[in-house]
């Protein structure tokens, strides 16, 4: 972070890091190979590192990964949607953001995990429900942050800008949408996120297929190399969709 | 004037019915009114519209939740995972402020270990829920453990940041002045630490009962789980939202809880 400090800290802090994630690996080794501790609590992560490189070889993984990025990717879409046109309609009037936003923040509030169950019933164990739960838990930090990002624009400039006489969709592009743009890009981070971990999530409560499911399946077959080794999968997955999106946020704000 | 003054809808407004002017002047009235019709259209669409294998409407859900506490089992299985998320989140709050005192305390550990606890709190810890269910068991263990993991590390991360805020002139003065090392840490860095660690508390929460929930629902042969794959597979829509609901409202206590003391132990410091 502060340039200012002595070379000699910062490389000893980035050694006690690389030392404690080795230090964790080595740990996992022994355990397993030394110590022999119970392959079905903790497989070896030499035979892990086997079976994901047999996942990404065969080709296995292909099928899951497209059941849960097409569910991601409906439920992100209709919560952008949704999120964004509500939030900049209600922002536009104090009086809505005084009647919606405690309302949405009260909402945001309850593990809408919870409403899973209620999902699956109505919609069964394929993916809509999926689609509709991720929808529902990405939904709400766009909206308040579309919000709060709209509604609190200086109204020194809206009123500069009308009063040199911007039409609404000047004000809209050079005024409200600059202003508002760091504050609804942070919401669309959140709902991106939560959207993403709730799909995986309800794919290991209640589904029929994609990622999260194989992830159950393999640990009620006690294939626990092979359920490990997703799990990094995945893990991986989720890293490269976060780098992909940090990409597309800074090329956003740069513009 | 009237029509070209910039405050010409304020004067309109004067000029509206009484009932209008009210509810204008009254936002929480106005989102009551909201609530109030959301519940009326999801009553006439459940009663009317919608297949009542599948949705019950407002009103039956709260008739019936005497019914609901009446299943064998139910009433146990919300006290067991009321007990899970209190556990947890003691456990939590402790091993959170734990660690971030440690770690916030020193420079040198927090430059270490912050990048740590940050990627590990970014991973998706969702995908380890079997792993804790297999090394915990179905009973509350697996629950209170997943709750923990999910709830430490906001808890962590705040209490860090608000102990490296503190200003340094404030600790080496109180040295300066002779403290020793626990009186620093108990007049000086404690009362300090407290609004963040409150803030931590707050976030803390909701990752306690996303991550107790979780587990809970993961779990479908016993607890809260188990009732909500059971009144699925019966299509008891009337059970199941009023279960649901009975969760939510746990939540949302919980929540404000731990906001209110939030609100109340942060001001002092503004």
């Amino acid at each position: 972070m502060n340039s200012r400090e002595p070379l000699a800290i910062r490389i000893a802090s980035r050694g006690v890091q690389a030392f404690f994630l080795l230090g964790l690996l080595l740990v996992w080794f022994v355990a397993t190979n030394v110590w022999h501790i119970s392959t079905i609590l903790l497989p070896n992560p030499l035979n892990v590192w086997q079976q994901l490189i047999d996942v990404v070889r065969s080709g296995e993984f292909v099928g899951d990964l497209r059941i849960t990025l097409t569910e991601f990717a409906s439920a992100f879409t209709i919560a952008v949607a949704l999120g964004v046109t509500v939030g900049y309609s209600i922002s536009r009037s104090r009086y809505l953001i005084k009647v919606f936003e405690p309302l949405f923040s009260a909402i945001y509030a309850i593990p809408i995990i919870l409403f899973l169950p209620l999902y699956v019933m109505i919609w069964g164990l394929g993916p809509p429900s999926k689609i509709a739960l991720g929808a529902t838990i990405g939904f709400f930090p766009i909206v308040l942050n579309t919000i709060s990002g709209f509604g609190s624009v200086d109204r020194t400039l809206t009123s500069a800008a009308r009063s040199m006489g911007a039409s609404d969709m000047q004000m809209f592009w050079h005024v409200l949408l600059p202003a508002a743009l760091p504050i609804v890009l942070a919401g669309l981070r959140m709902g991106f996120t939560v959207a993403l971990l709730s799909v995986i999530g309800s794919e290991t409560i209640a589904a029929l297929a994609g990622l999260g499911h194989r992830i159950v399946n393999l640990a009620e077959n006690m294939e626990m190399a092979r359920m490990f080794a997703y799990i990094v999968f995945v893990v991986a997955i989720v890293a490269v969709l976060n780098v992909a999106l940090t990409m597309i946020e800074a090329y956003a704000r740069w513009q | 004037m009237a029509v070209t003054h910039p405050h010409a809808r304020t004067a309109i407004v004067r000029t509206e019915a009484p009932l209008k002017r009210w509810f204008l002047r009254h936002p929480g009235a106005m989102r009551g009114l909201v609530i109030a019709l959301l519940l009326l259209i999801w009553e006439f669409a459940a009663r009317f519209l919608l297949d009542s294998d599948f949705i019950s409407p407002p009103s039956v859900v709260l008739m019936s939740l005497g019914t609901l506490f009446a299943t064998p089992g139910v009433p146990k299985a919300l006290g067991l995972a009321l007990y899970e998320i209190a556990i947890g989140f003691a456990l939590a709050a402790v091993i959170g402020a734990g660690i971030g005192l440690a770690v916030g305390l020193s420079r040198f550990a927090h430059r270490s270990f912050m990048p740590i606890i940050l990627l590990l709190y970014g991973l998706p810890q969702v995908t380890i829920l079997p792993i804790f269910v297999l090394l915990f068991g179905i009973g509350a263990a697996s629950k209170i453990a997943f709750g923990v993991s999910h709830g430490m590390f906001p808890i962590m991360i705040s209490v860090a940041a608000g102990v490296q805020k503190i200003n340094p002139v404030l600790r080496t003065s109180a040295r300066s002045m002779g403290a020793s090392r626990a009186q620093i840490l108990y007049h000086v860095i404690f009362p300090h630490a407290v609004p963040s660690f409150f803030t931590g508390l707050r976030l803390g929460m909701t990752g306690v009962l996303l991550g107790v929930l979780l587990a809970e629902l993961y779990v479908s042969t016993a607890g809260i789980g188990f009732f909500t794959s059971l009144f699925t597979q019966n299509l008891e829509p009337t059970r199941l939202i009023g279960l649901v609901a009975m969760l939510a409202v746990i939540a949302v206590v919980l929540n404000e809880i731990v906001r209110r003391a939030e609100l109340h132990y942060g001001r002092w410091r503004a």
